[in-house]
């Protein structure tokens, strides 16, 4: 028998519903999501901004707070012998795991550390809830764990103003790992970061997650650092799933129409042909286009993808892509 | 007599002086940094750097924003430090248009767009009444892709992030100008969108004989359109020549750095992917 996922997200629907003098609007962020997280992956989740990626993550990590409401689905997670479900969860349950089981990394690492406090302080208000024991003996874990980063142990006394975008970047890394926990949940712990220091982190945080053997959910839009990164990838398009599958599948084979867009359009050094962009315009999700969301911009686009949305199959082991094209072809 | 080179940069530094009466810091932003463009070639001038580069600083000297604390820039022969009153400086404006980051903080998120583009017709490009601003925002739009159809009376929220970096290169090209200064254009736009954008600086080399400054940190975009190309660190240029081949075969250490530190596409199903750190730090 196999072990139950980490993560299972079963057909997941979160809509933020808003009523502004009587009009209704749902604008549908993320609309019928299924995916698995195994433990000791890094799992990596693409796609370009308002496809849905933020709100799925935020609802994955159980911020689920109005105008966002879950319509369907669910959230499982599966810690050890414990499952739970995060739609029901109570708060007392959810701070309970919250760093200790699930930690997360933010994008800006200046709106995670408090700005008028040294970051010892913020260890302390994270972590040491959950780790408990002498403060001076938390001290030293939180010293030998910064180490482990390539962080001298001087920074805890330092303000966040005091330190480079790349140091307070991996102290927000060391906040999230300090608790060893079981699945984080990084969104675009990168993209604000220079390409030098931004690969020294990508090695960083894949050193920790190995070290560690916690699974990994990594958001960004940029499919150069799913390619270095992630050893299996999800695609979003306008709130829903496209494709997914290993990640040099993704990149060698790519099925659906707007994944075979994004690798194509990569500009590689040494290679200079013309790139096409892709034309057209992401959907307003509020009133997204019937079928097939992707069929407005498609190369392939039939008349049933006007109709139908096509549901999420798998074509391959481990290989799941939503396009009738493809099954088409097959 | 060779004409006077379109723009031409001759050992400009700029240093910002900051702290109190006691602890004086001189901080050399940009240092005896030279370079020109030809009139006659139109071209992508690509300038790549870190934060903290100074290619921004650059790029605000020669959009004639900052004065260089030493060295000379000149348009068309004219040094832009002569530009004293209002006259001159619209009519260096109407040559030289900037585009900045962040559409989104680059337009009044209260203000409607088109107003942007019909303000731009009026003072830089002539019009006298609303119809000829209108037919020079609407040709501006259609080199870009957009029609003022689109645009007309929206709000920038109501257009994605690739739209309005478009509605923003349209506004520079209102004037006509012989100098675009694009500082990181593409870096707030989706990777999908990114190519359409970067593809468009080339169809305006192209069929409007524009030159742009390409300010960015992306070499692989850099790659794929610029003409030339040099690479700054701590305000020095550290490597210059012909886009290709410094990228194809960068020779100073931190132009190797920075190639190697670009993460490849190719690198997918690589067990050996990123397990070796670039170095912190190479001396200058």
């Amino acid at each position: 028998m196999t072990a139950a996922p980490i993560l299972a997200v079963d057909d997941l629907r979160a809509y933020y519903a808003t009523s502004v003098f009587g009009v209704a609007r749902e604008v549908r962020a993320v609309d019928g999501v299924s995916l698995r997280i195994e433990r000791n992956e890094i799992y990596g989740l693409a796609g370009e901004s308002s496809c849905g990626k933020s709100t799925l993550i935020r609802t994955i990590a159980g911020a689920i707070r109005p105008p966002l409401r879950v319509r369907s689905g669910d959230i499982a997670f599966t810690f050890g012998d414990r499952r739970l479900v995060m739609q029901t969860a109570t708060q007392a349950e959810l701070s309970a795991i919250r760093w200790k089981h699930l930690s997360y990394v933010m994008q800006g690492s200046m709106s995670v550390l408090n700005p008028v406090r040294r970051v010892r302080h913020s260890f302390v208000d994270f972590a040491y809830r959950h780790i408990g024991g002498a403060m001076p003996e938390f001290l030293d874990g939180v010293r030998s764990h910064l180490h482990r980063l390539d962080l001298a142990p001087e920074v805890l006394e330092a303000y966040p103003h005091e330190l480079s975008g790349g140091m307070r970047q991996r102290i927000a890394i060391a906040l999230a790992t300090i608790c060893r926990p079981d699945f984080i949940i990084a969104d675009e712990p990168t993209t604000a970061l220079d390409v030098v220091v931004q690969k020294s982190v990508l090695v960083m945080i894949r050193a920790i997650q190995r070290e560690l053997g916690s699974s990994l959910l990594f958001v960004t839009h940029d499919m150069s650092v799913h390619a270095n990164l992630s050893d299996r990838l999800g695609i979003m398009y306008a709130g829903r799933l496209v494709e997914e599958a290993a990640t040099a599948e993704i990149f060698q084979r790519p099925l659906h129409p707007y994944t075979a867009h994004l690798v194509r359009s990569l500009p590689r050094i040494g290679d200079a042909t013309a790139k096409r962009g892709l034309e057209g315009t992401p959907p307003n999700l509020a009133d997204p286009p019937p079928g097939c969301r992707f069929h407005p911009r498609c190369p392939m686009a039939m008349a049933v993808c006007g109709q139908q949305a096509p549901p999420m199959e798998a074509v391959a082991p481990g290989h799941r892509v939503a396009c009738f094209a493809v099954g088409a072809a097959r | 007599m060779t004409a006077a080179p379109l723009l031409e940069v001759n050992d400009v530094s700029r240093i910002y002086r900051g702290g109190g009466v006691f602890a004086r810091r001189r901080v050399s932003a940009v240092a005896h940094v030279s370079f020109a463009i030809e009139a006659e070639k139109p071209e992508i001038f690509t300038i790549i750097g870190e934060s903290g580069s100074g290619k921004t600083t650059l790029a605000r000297m020669i959009l004639a924003i900052v004065p260089p604390s030493s060295g000379v820039i000149r348009f068309r022969g004219g040094d832009l430090a002569a530009i004293r009153h209002r006259a001159a400086r619209l009519a260096f404006m109407k040559l030289v248009q900037p585009i900045f980051q962040n559409p989104f903080e680059a337009f009044n998120p209260l203000k409607r767009l088109d107003r942007y583009l019909f303000m731009t017709a009026r003072r830089f490009a002539g019009a006298n009444d609303q119809s000829a601003a209108e037919r020079l925002a609407d040709g501006a739009l259609l080199q870009v892709g957009l029609s003022l159809a689109e645009v007309r009376r929206r709000y920038p929220h109501e257009l994605s992030g690739g739209q309005l970096q478009r509605v923003a290169i349209a506004r520079a090209l209102i004037s006509s100008p012989a100098l675009i200064i694009a500082d990181e254009p593409v870096s707030m736009v989706d990777a999908s969108l990114r190519m359409s954008i970067v593809n468009l600086f080339r169809t305006l080399r192209d069929t409007l004989g524009v030159s742009i400054i390409y300010i960015t940190h992306d070499l692989a975009t850099a790659y794929t359109i610029s003409d030339r190309i040099i690479i700054m660190r701590r305000g020095s240029v550290v490597e210059a020549g012909d886009a290709r081949e410094v990228l194809d075969a960068p020779r100073h250490p931190y132009s190797i750095l920075l190639k190697s530190a670009v993460l490849s596409p190719d690198a997918a199903g690589d067990p050996d992917r990123l397990r070796v750190a670039p170095p912190a730090d190479i001396p200058d």
